[in-house]
């Protein structure tokens, strides 16, 4: 597992935090014009995984995707370009938000037609054992994900070949509006990964800690040849499946069990374990604060300060030249 | 939104009242849900708060859980399940939020769906429909915003169809979901809030006949889903300018309604095809080439067609206005068809058609964020 100093793991949870605000609050001045899949409520797997990653890991990752770009090191002004359409974005404006990549980050892609990433991600795996690099994939995916049919037929092709990647199901219990018992039967979705062979594990997803511990056992077992490793992390999606409000008004999700998770805030939960041990003070934390604010003030300015791509561009990137 | 009186179906005013697509849509799935209690409704989000953009509300509260459902995210599952309620005396309804995600069920659809009848010499009947919706605007981008009407009508088997006004849209799924052979009911995003007069009841409207939705003697525009709107802005303009443009809104793409464009062409001599998908192995090349094949002699001009450029859909919507034809460039090409040089006039007419609002949006209103 990668080194890090304590206050890394909350840093970088509030940093996404902080910019997914900031999308939320710009996203009403209609300058970003691309549906948007915050990940407020979420940040602990993105970071707890990607902590445990080498820089060399890849990552895939399906709609819901800031996050996860952002913990792996994905460049975040190139990120907020590509939301407001400039050429400068990670896709040169041919993705928007539902579309990221930063490949020398080693975040490879992710797309929103729900499993789309997930038989690539397992490619990838396959081409790093046949290749012999000791790299290992990372493929984040969520509770919805799980019924697609070609999410079983990946993990069966994973725990066929013994394949080095890490299937991470965030599973926030909803499916846009739709509850996981309304989609699901009542058994655990772990289980099934353990049917199809795989090292399977289900935690809670918003203790970064815990979610980085077991990541980094699970990565590890995924690249000394034990094959595909499953982790379920139970968390809670925050606002609206699409788009930046809080939508509790429409009461598709029962109010206490909103209540329960935003008291399980990861943010808050890493806070209180730094404190209680007096590794961060009022004044850490503020800098903290001042320092990714400056860092995201500069990125928006950079981004809608990029020109728009231009009519002769569009033909470009269609077949190799 | 065009407001041209030739929209209004001419039904009994008493019996008609004015809806928007979306609306015409949720009265038609209660009328059929009505009439035959084997009709039954699935798709994610299909009884969620947004009842896949209003097209849905009300039908879980009206009809209960038995026969409206969401589901689990298993596309081809669910539509290889669809056939098999289908053959067993039940009519499902599915419901894609996006065409791009009936990509995952295209082995039931073409494999069993549109194979079923043919290969069993018709001892069942396969009476699904499959609503696709398409996006368009907002940066739904590569993978929310495909326009695949040739891909399916290559199919045998399958029928498919794209009705753009709300009397269609209405009449056309009442007839898809009787029907009993697959049905791709594709709608255009931007059909939902389109509005027009809709006849209260129940009534059925002809899966295979293209509609003259305004007459003209000088050019024909053969147009399919939201081009009728653009042809029909176009047609306004070509007026102004002594150019009477007739405008068919061909509403139904498997089968083509030919006959009714070498009517129209046997009239005005030239042909312009507007489709809202990709030009190359596209709709509109397929409707010039059986024009050309069975009316090769009515033609004065070589036809042309406005489509999508051969490109996946960027997402920025600094592209949409490059990506996107619009009435403009349908009218320019009308102009070239009948040999008129685009002059001072001519270009100050063609301006007039420029959207007023954002090229990426359908309307003012119309703000995100999907």
């Amino acid at each position: 597992m990668p080194s890090i100093n304590e206050h890394e793991l909350l840093r970088r949870m509030l940093r996404i935090r902080r910019i997914e605000e900031a999308l939320a609050t710009r996203y009403a001045e209609q300058e970003m014009r691309c549906p948007m899949h915050l990940c407020i409520g979420q940040e602990a797997s993105a970071v707890g995984v990607t902590a445990a990653l080498a820089q060399d890991d890849h990552v895939f990752s399906g709609h819901r995707a800031h996050g996860h770009y952002l913990a792996k090191g994905g460049d975040l002004t190139r990120m907020i370009a590509e939301l407001y359409g400039r050429v400068t974005g990670c896709c040169k404006g041919r993705g928007g938000s539902m579309h990221l990549i930063d490949q020398s980050a080693g975040f490879m892609g992710s797309t929103p037609i729900v499993g789309g990433t997930v038989p690539v991600a397992v490619g990838a795996a396959w081409a790093s054992q046949l290749r012999d690099n000791g790299r290992v994939i990372t493929l984040f995916f969520g509770d919805g994900c799980f019924e697609e049919g070609v999410m079983h037929e990946s993990m069966n092709f994973a725990a066929l070949h013994q394949l080095p990647i890490v299937f991470v199901c965030e599973n926030n219990a909803y499916a846009v509006y739709t509850a996981l018992e309304d989609r699901q039967p009542q058994r655990p979705i772990h289980s099934i990964a353990a049917a199809h062979g795989l090292h399977a594990n289900s935690l809670d997803g918003n203790d970064v800690r815990a979610v980085r511990t077991a990541t980094s056992q699970a990565v590890k077992r995924a690249r000394t040849g034990e094959g595909p490793q499953f982790l379920e992390f139970q968390t809670w999606r925050w606002r609206e499946h699409c788009g930046p409000d809080i939508d509790d008004q429409l009461a598709y999700r029962p109010a206490d069990a909103q209540t329960v998770w935003l008291a399980r805030c990861p943010i808050q939960h890493e806070q209180n374990y730094l404190r209680s041990r007096q590794l961060l003070d009022d004044i850490a934390q503020r800098n903290m604060e001042n320092i990714i604010q400056q860092e995201i003030d500069k990125a928006f300015e950079a981004a809608i300060d990029a020109p728009f791509p231009s009519a002769k561009n569009m033909r470009e990137h269609l077949y190799a030249q | 939104m065009p407001s041209n009186p030739s929209l209004r179906t001419h039904q009994q005013a008493a019996t008609n009242h004015e809806l928007s697509g979306s609306e015409a849509l949720n009265d038609a799935l209660t009328l059929c849900m009505e009439r035959d209690p084997s009709t039954l409704i699935i798709g994610e989000g299909v009884p969620d708060p947004k009842g896949i953009f209003g097209t849905t509300d009300g039908l879980r509260q009206r009809f209960g859980s038995k026969r409206v459902f969401d589901m689990p995210l298993s596309e081809n599952g669910l539509t290889g399940i669809c056939v098999g309620a289908a053959i067993s005396g039940l009519r499902p309804i599915m419901v894609h939020q996006r065409i791009d995600f009936a990509l995952l069920a295209m082995d039931q659809l073409i494999n069993n769906a549109a194979k079923w009848r043919y290969m069993f010499a018709s001892q069942a009947n396969v009476p699904l429909v499959v609503r696709c919706i398409v996006g368009r605007g907002w940066g739904q981008g590569p993978q929310h915003a495909q326009s695949l009407q040739s891909l399916f009508s290559h199919i045998p088997g399958l029928k498919v169809v794209m009705p753009v006004f709300p009397d269609d849209a209405k009449g056309m799924l009442c007839a898809a979901v009787t029907d009993n052979d697959p049905v791709i009911f594709i709608e255009h995003r931007w059909i939902h809030s389109l509005r027009s007069e809709v006849a209260s009841e129940y009534y059925e409207t002809p899966l295979d006949k293209a509609r003259v939705r305004r007459e003209g003697c000088d050019i024909t525009i053969a147009a399919f889903s939201y081009m009728t709107v653009e042809a029909l802005h176009a047609a306004d303009a070509l007026t102004r300018l002594g150019l009477e443009a007739e405008v068919i809104d061909m509403r139904s793409v498997n089968p083509l309604d030919v006959p009714a464009v070498l009517n129209s062409v046997a009239k005005t001599g030239h042909l312009l095809v507007a489709d809202t998908g990709h030009e190359n192995f596209g709709v509109a090349g397929e409707l010039i080439a059986s024009v050309a094949r069975q009316g090769f002699e009515l033609l004065q001009t070589a036809p042309a067609s406005i489509c999508l450029p051969n490109l996946p859909c960027p997402t920025s919507h600094a592209w949409a206005e490059h990506y996107y034809p619009t009435a403009i460039n349908i009218a320019t090409q009308a102009l070239h068809l009948c040999d008129i040089q685009i002059g001072r006039v001519q270009h100050h007419e063609l301006e007039k058609l420029r959207p007023t609002t954002l090229p990426d949006i359908p309307n003012p209103e119309y703000c995100g964020p999907f």
